[in-house]
């Protein structure tokens, strides 16, 4: 690839154009077994090409901690369909039980498959992949916690990340690294087929058009919508975005998780593994609230219902000093199980905290975690462009961006590992099957001059609000008023706020006029995604007149079947900009929805 | 309380020369470097460049020269860092803009050392390759590393000769030689003993002092040298 000369001040430079088989957009765990499988099935002269912002071992795949769900039943008896019970009751019954069951069966054969391309599994004595408890999962169909979560210590992610990319390394896959996505290719003439994307070489501001038989999303949440969050600072929502602005839909925004135990003020993650592990949390009485609100599974219920516990025992003036937090306690966990099982958990209380794990209670609150909702896919990875089940031709996309849905309205913990693995797996292998009959893919010339346009433009503004003065009034604006806890008055003024905020950020100001890695006209980008995300999440959870999972109305306290068994759909008309709301039904095919206890 | 930030900048496209920028900003003492940097790219001067994405110390993409040592941002808190903070980018590296560093070179060395498992033979069963946890501990330590760069960049022995593999590659060479599920230990090894490979090594130790992870980089390049000796007497 040939740099050229830098453009000439406030413009960028004209778009370049690389043609591949498939393109495979953001490297995490769903995006790099998506190209790994491709490259295996297709063999080595198959142009696979993963474009990431970052670097790929960057991914926020990297961050998950405690471990990944399969009933492989090495430290106790296990099923599968168990899993599968736990998944459909941990999401509120929202679950499509047909994709879950997929999920659930194929974990055994994808954790297994993961161990042969050399993931670090922490093992049992005989040299089995170790397994621990987690919260949700249980054994019997809800007799009591299970070991079911395999781990690589207190950071599996880590493992799996490092893991994935070491053997696209192998394949040979084409990495193209910090190069921001910013349109799919949908040229008019393809009828609906989408045909590359379009993206920012970070490096230079050169835009590239990537033409592709097939495109992937891989490109994980939106959690910096939100004030207090575990996300990463990349993670925008760009995957969800794209879509969306084509008039395409996203399903069950309004469903999005907030981990019970993030650091205080911080936002970052304490995994689910210290409670597992046998940590609880105590409020500002001393008191083991859990004990009330899940007698079964005390601490280790679902983080929809714990976080909401937390909530309430805050609400209730039972936070620590009256404040907005409750305390973890591990002390008694000793320095063996803190030390060898959850090194990187004691390390970040150390680290941010100053406090000592073994002796120290630790504050935390309920984070802005992971969203359930995202693109609608079929069990193969397939984008769907309508309730009817319509496959959008040529994209694919899993993991956190998009919805399949297995997590319903509250996502298990461990299965958002899971997910990317089963799903970006089964998307690799459907594209590669449906390539040979693609066709050679069309350029969308006016995606690409609009593209050019509007970054142009950009550059060009000579006043107007910084992008961090409208993206913290957005954070601050979603995690106040349409958060843990939601009411029809703030979701209205949450709506009403959004729509101004994205008037505002139509005068933005990109102080830095360079075209050598300009991050500040990255962050004006990342802007206009989030606001969007957001937008979406809005109309979605102020529709629903209900409580259900990640999704809870004060106004409206109690899960609703009757009416809201089914999900949601939200788009954007392109042309008048308008908003609708469409839905579709849930797959029930064993489970019948009960009342949720744990 | 008020923190003075120094920060090395230089955008080749408009700049001669690097030169220092003096910023003022207002800090908790539990907030990190990365947050005050973020303070002046978002709210002061919108050019500062550096990379960071997970913000908490797992993604590695953040490594910079903090008051002269190499850290990541997000893990320096200021009550640590002093009232008056100094950030450079990581030396030895070409600097493409402020923080922002070139790593290029960094990433061809890693691949250098063939970072994968290389294994194509499944148990018979189906099931997992059993390996003992006495076994699985061999790498533990080296399986830890986030690629940040910090070691290499650290390594006086990477700043006079730019083809020495640098501590990184050794480690994450090391955590498949001392794998006990690898296949491809020998040529490994043989990377590793040529003349840009673990020889250069002059245990200096600043790699390991540099090491967010708190790796034992040194103790890894010594049990590769030992792993390359095994292999000549046998």
């Amino acid at each position: 690839m040939t740099v050229v000369a830098p453009a000439r001040r406030g413009s960028i430079p004209p778009t370049r154009v690389v043609e591949l088989d498939a393109v495979v957009v953001g490297a995490g765990g769903a995006g790099l077994y998506a190209a790994l499988e491709l490259k295996q099935a297709l063999g080595p002269e198959a142009r696979i090409g993963v474009i990431s912002k970052l670097h790929p071992t960057r991914s926020h795949t990297g961050a998950a901690q405690g471990g990944v769900c399969a009933a492989l039943g090495n430290t106790e008896e296990d099923h599968w369909e168990w899993h599968w019970f736990d998944t459909v009751k941990g999401g509120d019954y929202l679950v499509d039980q047909d994709a879950a069951e997929v999920m659930c069966r194929d974990a055994v054969e994808t954790i297994i498959n993961l161990e042969h391309l050399g993931l670090p599994f922490s093992r049992t004595p005989d040299g089995l992949i170790d397994q621990r408890r987690f919260g949700g999962h249980t054994r019997n169909l809800g007799e009591g916690p299970v070991r079911r979560s395999c781990f690589a210590a207190d950071r599996t992610g880590h493992a799996i990340l490092q893991t994935l990319y070491q053997q696209c390394i192998r394949r040979e896959v084409v990495f193209f690294d910090e190069y921001q996505v910013l349109d799919l290719a949908m040229p008019a003439e393809a009828g609906g087929r989408v045909t590359g994307v379009i993206a920012l070489r970070i490096a230079t501001s050169e835009l590239y058009a990537f033409r592709a038989k097939a495109v992937m999303f891989a490109t994980g949440g939106y959690g910096k919508v939100f004030k207090v969050t575990s996300n990463a600072h990349t993670l925008t929502g760009d995957g969800m975005a794209i879509p969306y602005r084509r008039g395409l839909p996203l399903e069950d925004m309004e469903f999005f998780q907030f981990h019970p135990t993030g650091m205080y003020k911080l936002g970052f993650l304490l995994s689910e593994a210290m409670r597992g592990e046998g940590g609880f949390m105590v409020n500002g009485e001393g008191e083991r609230f859990m004990e009330r609100y899940a007698p079964t599974m005390k601490d280790l219920a679902s983080r929809d219902v714990v976080s909401r516990s937390i909530y309430l025992e805050i609400a209730a003036g039972r936070g620590i000093g009256g404040k907005d937090y409750v305390h973890l306690d591990v002390r008694h966990l000793g320095a063996e199980v803190l030390d060898t099982k959850l090194p990187d958990m004691s390390g970040f209380i150390r680290t941010y905290f100053g406090l000592e794990p073994l002796t120290d209670l630790v504050p935390i609150q309920p984070t802005a975690h992971y969203a359930m909702g995202g693109i609608p896919t079929d069990i193969d990875g397939r984008a769907l462009a309508d309730e009817t089940r319509t496959v959008v031709p040529g994209l694919y996309a899993a993991g956190e961006v998009a919805c399949v849905s297995v997590h319903g309205a509250n996502r298990l913990g461990t299965n958002s590992l899971l997910d990317i693995l089963v799903f970006g797996r089964r998307a690799g292998i459907r594209m590669a099957e449906e390539l040979a009959a693609a066709p050679e893919p069309v350029a969308d010339l006016d995606a690409e001059d609009a593209v050019q346009a509007s970054v142009g433009a950009l550059m060009r503004t000579t006043e107007g609000e910084r992008p961090a003065v409208i993206r913290t009034e957005l954070q601050e604006l979603m995690f106040t008023k349409c958060g843990v806890y939601r009411t029809e008055a703030l979701l209205t003024e949450c709506r009403d706020e959004v729509a101004r905020l994205r008037a505002r950020a139509t005068n933005l100001l990109v102080e830095d006029r360079g075209c050598r890695y300009n991050t500040d006209l990255g962050d004006a980008l990342e802007l206009g995604f989030l606001l969007d995300c957001a937008e979406a999440t809005v109309a979605s959870a102020l529709a629903r007149t209900e409580t259900r999972g990640g999704h809870a109305r004060e106004d409206y306290p109690d899960r609703d079947d009757a009416n809201w068994l089914r999900h949601t759909l939200v788009s954007r008309d392109p042309v008048s900009g308008e908003t609708s709301l469409r839905y579709k039904p849930v797959t029930i095919t064993e489970f019948q929805p009960k009342p949720r206890t744990y | 309380m008020d923190v003075t930030l120094r920060i090395r900048r230089y955008n080749p496209e408009s700049d001669i020369e690097p030169h220092w920028e003096q910023y003022e900003v207002q800090a908790e003492p539990t907030d990190r470097v990365l947050d005050l940097l973020h303070q002046v790219k978002w709210f002061q001067d919108g050019t500062l460049t550096f990379r960071r994405s997970c913000g908490h110390g797992v993604c590695g993409s953040d490594a910079m020269l903090i008051n002269g040592q190499n850290r990541l941002a997000c893990e320096f808190l200021i009550r640590d860092a002093g009232s008056t903070i100094t950030v450079e980018a990581m030396r030895g590296v070409p600097v493409i803009k402020d923080l922002l560093v070139d790593m290029d070179q960094f990433w061809e060395k890693y691949r250098q050392a063939m970072p994968f498992l290389v294994n194509d033979e499944i148990p018979e069963d189906g099931k997992e390759r059993r390996q003992s946890p006495e076994d699985r501990e061999r790498y533990e330590d080296t399986s830890r590393c986030i690629l940040c760069a910090a070691c290499t960049t650290s390594c006086p022995v990477f700043w006079t000769d730019e083809d020495y593999v640098g501590p990184a590659a050794i480690v994450n060479a090391h955590r498949f030689i001392v794998d006990s599920r690898d296949t491809a230990k020998e040529e490994r090894l043989q990377i590793m003993s040529d003349a840009d490979g673990v020889w250069r090594c002059r245990t200096v130790f600043n790699c390991v002092e540099a090491c967010p992870r708190g790796i034992n980089i040194t103790g890894a390049i010594l049990e590769v040298t030992q792993e390359i000796g095994k292999a000549a007497v046998s």
